[in-house]
């Protein structure tokens, strides 16, 4: 009787005629909406945040105008080239003059850059590795994130401890936001609103991050041995797994409480208080 | 009646090509009905691999207008038939004949994976606690239907790296093993050095195929991918470990055979 120990291991048929026809894909669907729209999403939005970051200029609206809103690209606004009235922390750099958007630029933005869902999305999109499912990639050699560069999406637990203090800075936005200097005190306007929910939006991306989950309790073999960790993996596993649609509704909604701050800043219009 | 025209690849590993079929399109089939109509008609001689016809033995996966996909679970009112219904067998493994492909990559693969390794059993035997098995049960849905592997473009696209990468079949495979609470192996370098887990850059195709529905990315490859890292890119981690030095596990060799699984496997992750 033979036995699985007898059994001899078999070659691996590499190079044989593989299954199908040489094209590139047998797909008929509409495979290519879902890159072209997230190459054009993506190149709009980061378009815009490359202007808006380096414009340095209508990111805040203050007391001038009844208001305490400061455009999350430029939060912490804690260089020597702030404008005057945004807001003050203990810390300055004084001696910076260039735009204080660049801290929002390097680390809520190597964040998502380093996100395992933004992966994905330029992955397919910009680097055609693949393009879809089924159908073939771009390139004549293929080796991943197991080398230089792309080691380096490893660092992404990095940012995301870095982007939760971003996190509590915008929060403390947020709050500020229902200041309403020379109108009474505490106020909800517009702005309040975007400014609280963009707040929410970039918790609940922080939280639904893959890392996240891990840190809290995916790392952990025996479950009923660490019963905090098991129910905070439990509380976070529902929102991972809506990681893809929050992390296109942040980074919409951030851009658009700059874009929103940005226009009632410079004037274009104004940010009706709601009570 | 109306009718509908099956487009079936027809070859061997000298080549081949694509044959139209026109057959009665008949209510409630699924694809594998249609090929098994062909077999009884007009065409005999053509190959297919099927077994349960219920979506459980993964043996009659194939590319379904382009998309992997089970012939058994796919109906045929779901797909358009204004135009041929395209059958070709997985592009990334060798064709045998017509839709039989040669899958033995897959086995090979397998026999590389450490074993579960329990250590001694205790006093009454092992045991494990619901919210244990759950994490590891979602794994073991998985059926060997390697569409995943299939439709994975590190190896679908770049055959040369089928020496280098496992495959998302064998890293939920591994993060079933190494999340397992009776496991005493430490499989996170052979993912990264000998699986290759760092050739996956989580495009998620393997989760978007699985007929089972298993977040195979999600549950899987994300999170063993954060144990690699824990190990192998993150000093802070390293260092940590290296003045709280508890539960160090042994590290898994790359002698594992498929033959060497101990019989606590099955009861204890049943």
């Amino acid at each position: 009787m033979s036995t699985l120990e007898d059994v001899e291991p078999v070659s691996v048929n590499l190079g044989g005629v593989r299954g199908g026809p040489d094209v590139r894909t047998l797909r008929r669907d509409a495979w290519w909406r879902f890159p072209a729209a997230t190459t054009v999403f993506l190149t709009v939005i980061v378009t815009y945040l490359a202007w808006a970051i380096f414009q340095n200029a209508y990111y805040f609206v203050g007391a001038s105008a009844h208001r305490d809103l400061i455009s999350p690209f430029y939060s912490p606004c804690i260089t020597g080239s702030c404008v005057p009235g945004a807001h003050g922390t203990f810390l300055v750099l004084h001696w910076w003059t260039i735009t204080p958007a660049i801290f929002a630029a390097a680390i809520p933005g190597g964040f998502r850059f380093t996100c395992y869902y933004y992966r994905k999305a330029y992955y397919r999109s910009f680097w055609q590795a693949p393009p879809a499912c089924a159908v073939a990639d771009g390139h004549s050699r293929y080796t991943g994130e197991s080398r230089f560069p792309l080691v380096f999406q490893n660092a992404h637990r990095y940012f995301w401890f870095l982007a939760l203090v971003f996190n509590v800075i915008l929060t403390i936005d947020a709050v500020m936001a229902f200041r309403m200097p020379g109108q009474g005190g505490i106020g909800v306007s517009i702005g309040t609103l975007v400014l609280v929910v963009n707040a929410a939006l970039l918790w609940a991306y922080s939280l639904s991050c893959h890392f996240c989950r891990h840190a809290c309790g995916g790392h952990v073999n025996q479950f009923s041995k660490a019963p905090v960790r098991y129910r905070l993996w439990k509380f976070l596993t529902p929102l991972n797994h809506r990681h893809m649609e929050i992390a296109w509704l942040s980074l919409f909604w951030v851009t658009f409480a700059d874009l929103y701050i940005r226009l009632v800043a410079s004037g274009w219009i104004s940010d009706p208080k709601l009570f | 009646m109306s009718e509908l025209t099956m487009r079936v690849w027809r070859g061997d590993p000298e080549g081949g090509a694509f044959t139209d079929y026109p057959m009665p399109a008949v209510e409630g089939e699924v694809v594998l009905d249609v090929i098994h109509r062909i077999q009884a008609g007009p065409a005999p001689d053509l190959a297919c691999r099927w077994n349960c016809k219920a979506g459980k033995c993964g043996s009659c996966s194939a590319e379904i207008n382009g998309v992997p996909r089970l012939m058994c679970m796919t109906r045929m009112d779901e797909l358009p038939t204004e135009e041929p219904v395209v059958v070709a067998p997985m592009r990334t493994f060798p064709v045998i004949r017509d839709l039989v492909t040669d899958v033995s990559f897959n086995y090979e693969v397998a026999r590389r994976i450490p074993p579960f390794t329990p250590g001694p059993p205790p006093p009454g035997g092992y045991r494990m606690k619901q919210q244990d098995v759950e994490r590891g049960q979602e794994f073991r849905k998985c059926i060997e239907c390697f569409m995943c592997q299939d439709v994975c473009h590190v190896i679908r696209d770049h055959e040369e790296n089928k020496t280098a990468f496992a495959g998302p079949r064998f890293f939920i495979r591994l993060m079933e093993l190494d999340s397992h609470p009776l496991d005493e192996e430490d499989r996170r370098e052979f993912t990264r050095h000998d699986a290759g887990l760092g050739y996956c850059n989580i495009t998620k195709c393997c989760t978007e195929v699985c007929p089972e529905h298993i977040r195979i990315t999600d549950n899987g490859i994300i999170p063993m991918k954060e144990r690699v890292i824990d190990t192998a890119y993150d000093p802070v981690v390293w260092l940590g470990r290296k003045i709280v030095r508890r539960g160090a596990r042994r590290p898994a060799s790359t002698a594992g055979t498929a033959g060497e699984q101990p019989a606590a496997e099955e009861s204890a992750t049943a």
